[in-house]
């Protein structure tokens, strides 16, 4: 990749990540609400941010990265997005302690609560895998780990979009669609059919 | 205050639920109890005052309550409401307030704009057995708004006798 590629690939990736933000803080739903309510929608909207990042990280696509920073730079980000995830329930909580308790025994009037308690309980999932990786066969832990990613970033792309909340309309289908995209590149790249048909061989 | 337009919707709106009733006695026994909805509880503050509006106003919150069965309205039943609006949170108690239901069951009560929370713009109603005298059982609501732009927003009860 020529320099003036890679710089490109980086400023898509930062515009990508900022405009959605952006225009989330200029929301004129923030002139009604308290503090620890825009800072747990803002962590939302941060964490769905990070997905777009992950699978680039996992397959070392970012320019100038090698593989092992890239994969060790997605585990910081991994542990950034565990963060965010807490945050965000955390500080809806504190703004609507009953809607919370609905949402996370699945018994809300919200449609989108359901998917996004699913990615939160996969984002636990995912970075205890990340923790267990050593212990685990090789193949067995990338099914699960992408497995687990595939459930992420599905459950938070329905999560967010079906949100009417402070994310413009046009710059939150913008970074569903690139995270799909780059979710679905990554899924691809992990050949998990090979994967398990190698897993079965072993086992049978 | 309402344009006169949608008050004599909402008027005609009742003649329409009533007529059936006094043309077709057999089918209005069978008018079932209005469900309380999921979540439509969440963030209540039990015994707000009744007061002539929420707030500064601005927004409509309408409907009507009648009885299980035949359908007749149920004046001076206590309807308590409460949303995240332009003037505060759920939670607070400025956000609440109630009213009564005049002479055909008919509510309506002027509060500030509602506005999107927790991902739906929608407002909560409670009819609250142990704040009110006419002897029917608690409902509660929590009508959603069709568009975050909407200045009024219509809920109905059918109580069933406790």
């Amino acid at each position: 990749m020529t320099r003036g590629r890679a710089a490109l690939a980086w400023v898509g990736l930062a515009l990508a990540l900022a405009v959605p933000l952006v225009v989330a803080a200029r929301s004129p739903l923030l002139a009604w609400r308290e503090p620890i309510y825009i800072a747990a929608g803002m962590a939302g909207v941060v964490g769905l941010g990070l997905l777009l990042v992950q699978p680039l990280l996992a397959g070392g696509h970012l320019p100038g990265l090698r593989l092992m920073a890239s994969r060790r730079l997605h585990a910081w980000v991994g542990a950034g997005l565990v963060l965010a995830v807490v945050l965000h329930v955390a500080g809806l909580w504190l703004t609507s302690p009953p809607d919370v308790v609905d949402a996370l025994l699945f018994r809300s009037p919200t449609p989108f609560s359901a998917w996004g308690v699913v990615a939160m309980w996969a984002v636990f999932g995912a970075a205890l895998l990340a923790l267990l990786r050593r212990r685990l066969r090789p193949l067995l832990w990338r099914l699960c780990h992408v497995t687990l990613a595939a459930i992420i970033v599905l459950g938070t792309v329905v999560h967010a979009w079906l949100v009417d909340g402070t994310m413009g309309t046009l710059s939150k289908a913008m970074l569903c669609l690139l995270v799909l995209a780059a979710a679905a590149r990554a899924v691809h790249e992990a050949r998990l059919p090979a994967a398990l048909r190698r897993l079965g061989r072993r086992g049978g | 205050m309402t344009p006169p337009l949608r008050r004599t919707l909402l008027i005609a709106g009742g003649a329409a639920l009533a007529a059936p009733a006094l043309a077709r006695p057999a089918l209005a026994q069978g008018l079932a109890p209005t469900p309380t909805m999921r979540g439509s509880a969440n963030n209540y503050r039990p015994g707000a005052a009744i007061v002539p509006r929420i707030g500064q106003g601005g927004f409509w919150l309408t409907g009507t309550v009648r009885r299980a069965g035949d359908g007749a309205p149920i004046p001076r039943a206590r309807i308590q409401i409460w949303a995240h609006t332009t003037e505060g949170h759920e939670r607070d108690p400025h956000s609440h307030g109630a009213t009564l239901t005049d002479a055909e069951g008919v509510f309506r009560m002027e509060m500030p704009q509602i506005v999107p929370a927790f991902g739906q713009a929608h407002g909560h109603l409670a009819y609250d057995a142990a704040h009110d005298e006419n002897g029917y059982e608690t409902v509660f609501l929590r009508p959603l708004l069709r568009s975050a732009r909407d200045t009024s927003l219509t809920a109905h009860f059918v109580l069933r006798r406790a």
